[in-house]
C-alpha cells in the first residue's frame, strides 16, 4: 500500500478550517471555565462535613464521571429535548456534556487538593476566630489549588482535545469542518492529519506556558 | 483576682475513650499556670477545651465569668458563632506551628485582624509590626515562613496570636518539635509575656520554665488533676508517687539547691 500525500486541497480550503478552530477555541474556552469554576464549588461541597451537601455533589461526580461524554452528548442533542421539551443545540449539547464531565473530574481534583493540606492549617485557622468558610477561603483554597495546578492545566489540555467530541452533533469546530472537506475532496487521511497538526500546534506552546506560569507560582513558597 | 477562664466538672471522650474525667481549675488574671503529665494524661485535650478545639463532653467552661454556650436539661450546647467570637479573645499557638505558607510573616499576623475582627489594613499592618517587634522579629515581615528558623516561626505564631489580642493565651507543647538550641529563644519570649501580665495556660514539658516562670503548676494523670500548687513547692516536694516517678524522669532537670 502507498499513499501520495497531498495537502493542495486543504491548504487551499484553510479558511474552512480556520472557522472551524474559531469554533474549537470558542466551545474549549466556554467549556473550561465552567467545568473548572464548577467543579471547584462542586469540590467544596464534595468535602464538606454536610451530607446534605457531599451526598450530591458525589452523586454527581459519579454519574458524570463513569459516563462517556461522548454519549453525553449525544443524550442531551437527542434525548433530553424529547424528555423536558426543551430545544438543544449542537452548541448547548456539546457544551453540556463536556463541562459537566469536566466538572466532575476537576472536582476530585479540588477535593484531593483540599484533603491533602495539613490539619493544623484548619486548626491555625478555627482558633484565630475563623469560620469553616473563612478558613476554606483564606487558608485552604490557596494552598490546595496552587498544589494541583498541574493536575487542573492537564484536565485543561484534556478539554480542548474533548472538544472534537463536538461534532457528532454538527457543531461546526475543527474535526467536523475536517470531515466536510474530506468529503468534499476525498482525502480523509490528509483532512485528519491537518487537524491533529493543528491542536498539537496550538496546544504545545500553551502547554508550554503551563509550565511556566507553575515554576513562578512555585517561586512564593 | 479576677478570674479569666473558669472550668467545672470538666469530662471529654473520644468514643470508648474518657480522656478528661471532671477537671476543675481557673486562671486568673496574669496568672501563668503550667499544665503539666506524661503524654495520655490529657493535659493536651483539657487546653483544646478552652477555647473549643474540642468540645467538651461533659462540664462547663466561663470566660470572664460568662458561661460559654447554653445549658438545658444539664445538656450544654454551643452555636458555631459564638465559639467563633471566643477563639478570637483566646489566643493559640501550637507545637507545629501552623503558619500559612502562602503569606509573609506579616500577612499571617495581619490575617485573623482583617478577616475576622474587619480592622482596616493600616491599623492591622501597624499592629502586626508592633506584635512583631515584640517577639523580636521586626525585621522579618516581608519574609515567607519557609524562610525562617523553627524558633522564629513558632515566635510568629505567637505574634499571630497576640495581635488579636486575647484576654489568655493557650501554648500547646510549643517548643516540642523545635532543636535544642531554639528552645530557648521560643521560652524567653513567653516569659517576657508573663513578665508583662499577659494571662497564660501552658502545657509544657519544660521543668525549668515551670519552675522559673509559672505562678502555678497542675500535674495531670488519667484525666484528672493529680496536684496542684506553686512550682517551688510541688517540682520539689510532690505529694504523689505518680508525679515523683514523673519528674524523676525528666532527668535533664536538675533543680536549684
Amino acid at each position: 500500500m502507498s499513499h501520495t500525500w497531498d495537502f493542495a486541497t486543504i491548504i487551499q480550503n484553510w479558511y474552512v478550517l480556520w472557522i472551524g478552530l474559531k469554533g474549537t477555541v470558542f466551545i474549549f474556552l466556554v467549556t473550561v471555565i465552567l467545568g473548572l469554576s464548577g467543579g471547584l464549588i462542586i469540590g467544596i461541597c464534595r468535602y464538606a462535613p454536610s451530607r446534605a451537601l457531599s451526598w450530591p455533589a458525589m452523586a454527581f461526580v459519579e454519574v458524570f464521571r463513569n459516563t462517556p461524554v461522548l454519549v453525553q452528548i449525544i443524550w442531551f442533542y437527542y434525548a433530553f429535548p424529547i424528555l423536558t421539551g426543551i430545544d438543544v443545540d449542537p452548541f448547548l449539547a456539546a457544551v453540556l456534556g463536556i463541562s459537566l464531565n469536566t466538572m466532575a473530574f476537576s472536582a476530585e481534583i479540588y477535593r484531593a487538593g483540599i484533603q491533602s493540606i495539613e490539619p493544623g492549617q484548619w486548626e491555625a485557622g478555627k482558633a484565630i476566630g475563623m469560620t469553616y468558610n473563612q478558613s476554606l477561603r483564606r487558608v485552604i483554597l490557596p494552598v490546595a489549588i496552587k498544589r494541583v495546578l498541574p493536575a487542573l492545566t492537564n484536565r485543561g489540555i484534556e478539554v480542548f482535545k474533548m472538544s472534537t467530541l463536538a461534532s457528532v452533533v454538527a457543531y461546526v469546530e475543527t474535526l467536523n469542518q475536517a470531515n466536510l472537506l474530506a468529503d468534499l475532496n476525498f482525502n480523509p487521511i490528509e483532512a485528519y492529519t491537518a487537524v491533529a497538526v493543528i491542536f498539537f500546534v496550538v496546544l504545545y506552546p500553551v502547554v508550554q506556558g503551563t509550565y511556566v506560569l507553575e515554576r513562578v507560582l512555585k517561586k512564593g513558597d | 483576682m479576677d478570674e479569666i477562664v473558669r472550668i467545672d466538672g470538666l469530662h471529654k471522650s473520644f468514643g470508648n475513650l474518657d480522656v478528661l474525667k471532671g477537671i476543675g481549675m481557673s486562671v486568673k488574671a496574669g496568672e501563668t499556670v503550667v499544665l503539666l503529665g506524661s503524654s495520655g494524661s490529657g493535659k493536651s485535650t483539657l487546653l483544646r477545651c478552652v477555647n473549643f478545639m474540642e468540645v467538651p463532653t461533659q462540664g462547663q467552661v466561663f470566660l470572664h465569668g460568662d458561661l460559654v454556650g447554653s445549658e438545658t436539661n444539664g445538656k450544654m450546647s454551643y452555636r458555631e458563632s459564638e465559639l467563633c467570637s471566643l477563639r478570637t479573645r483566646i489566643g493559640m499557638v501550637f507545637q507545629h506551628f501552623n503558619l500559612f505558607p502562602h503569606m509573609t510573616v506579616e500577612q499571617n499576623v495581619m490575617e485573623g485582624q482583617i478577616t475576622v475582627l474587619k480592622r482596616t489594613r493600616t491599623e492591622a499592618r501597624s499592629k502586626a509590626l508592633a506584635q512583631l517587634e515584640r517577639v523580636g522579629l521586626g525585621d522579618k515581615a516581608q519574609e515567607y515562613p519557609a524562610r525562617l528558623s523553627g524558633g522564629q516561626k513558632q515566635r510568629v505564631a505567637i505574634a499571630r496570636a497576640l495581635a488579636m489580642d486575647p484576654d489568655v493565651m493557650l501554648f500547646d507543647e510549643v517548643t516540642s518539635a523545635l532543636d535544642p538550641e531554639l528552645v530557648g529563644e521560643v521560652l524567653k519570649t513567653m516569659r517576657q509575656l508573663a513578665d508583662e501580665g499577659m494571662t497564660m495556660l501552658v502545657v509544657t514539658h519544660e521543668l525549668g520554665f515551670a519552675y522559673h516562670v509559672a505562678n502555678r503548676v497542675l500535674f495531670l494523670d488519667g484525666g484528672v488533676i493529680l496536684e496542684e500548687g506553686e512550682p517551688q513547692h510541688i517540682l520539689k516536694n510532690p505529694k504523689t508517687t505518680r508525679m515523683r516517678e514523673f519528674l524523676d524522669g525528666h532527668s535533664l532537670f536538675k533543680l536549684p539547691d
